[in-house]
């Protein structure tokens, strides 16, 4: 395995130094993520702490000092005197966590069933490979929506807010799963009829150790590539939902949440409550994007 | 050509009753109709006769058929949070959304043909370099941020457009439309954008690249080398056979588009199913989620079959070999 | 010298790519004479569509012609404007493409297509356009042409399809017809059927033919003249039967040597060693230099233009040397 991590890194290390566009959008990446883990030792303040919070504070406007606190705030605040700049790192961890989580469930998930769907085959096949069909004839964001409401529905009241987040995830991480099934079945199928799985076979390996040792490797670059490209899209999914009201409560704003809350002020003139968490979203949205399609290029030429 | 359309109509019911069972799923177990029904008050007799009045008595496909006979019916139930028939709410909201996604579609499909054209003819055109490059961010950009985007834009700093609702609207029957009027039609622009943007740019693309593939076929190499006018060659010869597979993504993207017009219509208070949907997700009004579920995918699966039947109108081969004919 | 209908003199075509400018026809020159069959023969890449393509002035982007000049009827073409060019084509140049199955818009019936092509070149109405098409078809040898008119492409066999292409080519009465491997895609059995429709219906209309083929057999049978190209460059042009009996260039009788019918008496097939050089690395001096059984020190440095010998032109060093030995 750490050979073939080796090999990958190198190849792949040298594409990326000759793509321009993939350091710069690797450099956002690392950069946001990096803000958002570090983000307690980056700002003073926990704007979802009340206590750390000066209502005097409310509304200052980027770069310039308050006009009762003398206080400045690179980003500016909202009506709360919260720092907009903190809230964005404090959502962005949210977002990741929430985009993550669920690009890890979803593939997880898919992988598990691709592989089963591949190498089983016959009626399971079919049943799943069915399901993907129906599911793929949705647009993901009306299945994640749904499958948020059902879970709100079964949840009680009282602790809608608490499983709030890890219902986005399985929500969102159900609504993708489809594209890695697919891609590890195909490979599968490919594998399945190779030499020296036959031969694993004939000596008696158990299935599962074939898929997990045999096939499952070979499967590995599009499954990354495939990951990568979802967690752009489970990043938009989140705050797409948050911004309609429906994801992250709003004692947890994500990215999406700031949004919302942003709108509100895009009328009175307080444009930069809206305008930075939108170009962070963007920023991180269109970086891994872009990350994902020079990945697809570098692992496997023919996709062009 | 029969064969193939039954083969579909089957397909197509098959999709139906799996989501009728889901949407029946959601009604039974979800959110409990007897609790809903009797409130806090009840006794043990007044849950069993509510039961066996809703026939909760009765086996599970029994249920399930009587469910698919009220639905057919046009019985989708009773709205938890507004206490009306759910088929007189969708009713009502319908045209909003339905005139939305026509004027979308609309937009999407002629401004992205016309450029998808107009990039492949001047490939290497300084204006087609731009659309394409702007096209890329336009795909990155998330459905409500670009109506943000337009709605600070026109709205609030030019003020030439409004930012919310459908303005006034005129009565034709049971059909309201907002497209009669002049505040109903500057109402309609910006959501229309804000929902056909993405649409757009993809038809937009892939008329684009369908369109290099078949200016670099033999047969239209022909129709240049018998003298044919460059507009016949481009309009008739070249963009008729990227027709095909545009008119697959495109018949599928009208389906994304009335999914995407809860997020727009979140953005703009558009008053259509997609915002009913959406307040019923954060009151969890089942019946109505799962009204919204199946009247969704009804639209899907009749779009999708004309999508098939389009085929059989533009391609000449399709009759011949799936009909086994000649 | 007024029987010359078309007159191609140093045509010069080149593709500029990122390695370097690609020089694909390099100083190419020959005349077709008025009701003339020439065949044009070579290996693939040889140049023989590339000229075809360039004297119909459908050269893809960015390649393009970097010199030399082609003269149609006295008037020069090769510079003329896009919509100039189109009247050209189809209504004096007409072209037959290799691949019938592919040549046809799937998407429109054969009447379609041929009363487009015809109204775009003739002022004639619908009706006498359609009218036109069938006897166009019937002339072809399509049986039932006032039915199958209006039929789609699909509905018909290879060889079929290919008739109706070259009704289509024939549709606005061109002068030359550039029939670039009209066989090569079809049945062996029918190719022979092809070849004769388009020499009798060009010969009843008085139309040149350039026929562009690797095929010496159908060259034989059916061209009055003939070019052999060879990585870009003419080797050897005359007439047939000339060619046939008694080949200059070695490169010519090395091809010569390949077909079956002409090289029984040998008993074996004669091959010719190696490969055409690609278009990137063309030897100095002759280009066929490197495979040439009778290659001496000249033909590695320095180029052998055509030169005239007997009825033929021949670019080949042996025939200067045999020249100057006679002088002596």
């Amino acid at each position: 395995m750490e050979a073939i991590a080796r090999a990958l890194d190198s190849d792949l290390a040298y594409r990326f130094r000759r793509s321009p566009v993939a350091m710069v959008a690797g450099l956002v990446v690392v950069l946001l993520i990096g803000s958002a883990v570090f983000a307690p030792f980056i700002t003073a303040q926990n704007p979802f702490d009340p206590g750390s919070l000066n209502l005097m504070n409310g509304f200052s406007k980027p770069m310039e000092p308050n006009q009762f606190t003398g206080e400045t705030f690179v980003l500016g605040t909202d009506d709360q005197g919260r720092d907009v700049f903190a809230t964005i790192l404090y959502g962005m961890r949210i977002s990741l966590f929430v985009g993550f989580s669920a690009v890890i469930f979803a593939m997880v998930l898919g992988v598990t069933l691709g592989l089963i769907s591949g190498y089983v085959g016959g009626r399971t096949d079919t049943i799943i490979m069915r399901i993907a069909d129906i599911q793929l004839t949705f647009p993901a964001i009306l299945v994640a929506l749904l499958i948020f409401g059902v879970a709100k529905g079964i949840t009680p009241p009282d602790r809608r807010d608490e499983v709030a987040i890890w219902v986005l995830i399985i929500a969102i991480g159900l609504s993708e799963w489809v594209q890695f099934a697919r891609v590890v079945r195909g490979a599968t199928l490919v594998e399945k009829g190779k030499e020296y799985v036959q031969a694993a076979r004939l000596i008696g390996r158990s299935p599962v150790a074939i898929m997990v040792q045999h096939i499952l490797p070979n499967t590995l670059s599009p499954v990354l590539v495939i990951a990568t490209i979802s967690l752009a899209l489970a990043i938009i999914a989140e705050a797409t939902l948050s911004f309609l009201g429906v994801g992250a409560p709003p004692t947890q704003p994500s990215l999406g949440t700031l949004i919302r809350i942003g709108q509100e002020f895009l009328f009175s003139g307080e444009w930069w409550i809206l305008f930075f968490p939108a170009m962070t979203l963007l920023a991180l949205a269109l970086s891994v994007n872009l990350l994902g399609d020079w990945l697809r290029d570098a692992l496997n030429p023919k996709l062009r | 050509m029969l064969a193939f359309i039954i083969r579909r109509v089957l397909q197509s019911v098959v999709v139906l009753l799996v989501v009728g069972l889901v949407a029946f799923s959601l009604f039974r177990f979800v959110g409990d109709p007897v609790d809903n029904l009797l409130g806090q008050e009840r006794t043990i007799e007044d849950i069993d006769r509510v039961r066996s009045e809703l026939g909760l008595d009765q086996p599970f496909p029994v249920q399930y058929f009587r469910f698919l006979q009220g639905v057919a019916q046009g019985n989708f139930g009773v709205s938890f949070r507004q206490g009306r028939p759910v088929a007189d709410i969708l009713a009502e909201r319908a045209p909003a959304t339905l005139e939305l996604a026509a004027v979308s579609a609309l937009f999407a499909i002629v401004l992205g043909i016309t450029l998808g054209v107009y990039t492949a003819i001047r490939r290497d055109g300084w204006l087609s370099n731009f659309i394409m490059t702007s096209s890329l961010i336009g795909v990155s950009l998330p459905t409500f941020l670009i109506g943000i985007l337009l709605i600070y834009v026109f709205a609030v700093e030019l003020g030439w457009l409004p930012s919310f609702g459908r303005g006034e609207t005129v009565r034709i029957g049971w059909w309201t439309t907002g497209l009669l009027t002049e505040s109903g039609l500057k109402a309609i622009i910006l959501p229309a954008i804000t929902l056909g943007l993405y649409q757009m740019t993809l038809i937009m693309r892939l008329v684009r690249a369908e369109m290099l593939e078949v200016l670099r076929s033999d047969y239209v190499k022909f129709a240049r080398a018998r003298g044919l006018n460059q507009r016949s060659v481009y309009f008739r010869h070249a963009l008729k056979n990227t027709l095909v597979p545009v008119i697959t993504i495109t018949g599928l993207q009208l389906g994304s588009i009335i999914a995407f017009a809860i997020i727009t219509e979140t953005v703009f208070q558009w008053p259509g199913v997609g915002l009913l949907f959406i307040n019923s997700i954060q009151f969890v009004d089942i019946p109505v989620m799962a009204s919204y579920l199946m009247l969704i995918s009804v639209m899907f699966v009749v779009i999708n079959l004309i999508v098939d039947l389009l085929y059989f109108a533009i391609d000449p081969r399709l009759s011949a070999s799936r009909g086994g004919g000649h | 010298m007024d029987d010359v209908l078309l007159s191609v003199r140093d045509l010069v075509v080149q593709f500029p790519t990122r390695g370097g400018i690609l020089t694909a026809l390099d100083g190419i020159s020959f005349d077709i004479k008025r009701g003339e069959v020439l065949g044009v023969v070579g290996e693939s890449g040889a140049g023989k569509s590339m000229t075809g393509a360039a004297i119909i002035g459908l050269i893809e982007p960015p390649g393009r012609i970097a010199g030399g000049q082609i003269h149609l009827d006295g008037e020069r073409i090769d510079n003329l404007s896009m919509d100039d060019m189109r009247a050209v084509r189809g209504k004096r140049i007409a072209m037959v493409f290799q691949d019938p199955l592919t040549s046809l818009n799937p998407l429109f019936t054969i009447a379609e297509q041929l009363v487009e092509t015809i109204q775009t070149h003739l002022n004639v109405s619908a009706k006498e356009a359609r009218d036109r098409a069938i006897a166009l078809l019937d002339d072809v040898g399509i049986p039932a042409a006032s039915r199958r008119i209006d039929d789609y492409p699909h509905q018909f066999s290879g060889g079929m399809r290919q008739r109706v292409v070259i009704a289509l080519a024939l549709a606005a009465e061109p002068d030359l017809v550039i029939a670039d491997e009209p066989t090569t895609a079809l049945d062996v059995s029918v190719q022979a059927q092809i070849i004769d429709v388009l020499k009798r219906l060009c010969s009843e209309r008085g139309a040149s033919v350039m026929l562009i083929t690797h095929d010496m057999g159908v060259i034989a049978e059916t061209a009055d003249r003939v070019a052999v190209l060879y990585a870009g460059r003419l080797a050897e042009i005359g007439p047939v039967r000339d060619v046939i009996k008694d080949a200059l260039h070695p490169y010519t009788h090395g091809l010569m040597g390949s077909i079956p019918t002409l090289a029984q008496e040998d008993d074996r097939l004669v091959q010719i060693p190696g490969a055409m050089p690609r278009l990137t690395d063309i030897p100095d001096g002759c280009a066929f230099n490197p495979r040439c059984d009778r290659v001496f020190d000249r033909c590695r440095v320095e180029r052998p233009d055509p030169m005239p010998h007997g009825t033929r032109q021949v670019a080949c060093w042996l025939y200067d040397e045999q020249q100057i030995k006679a002088a002596e």
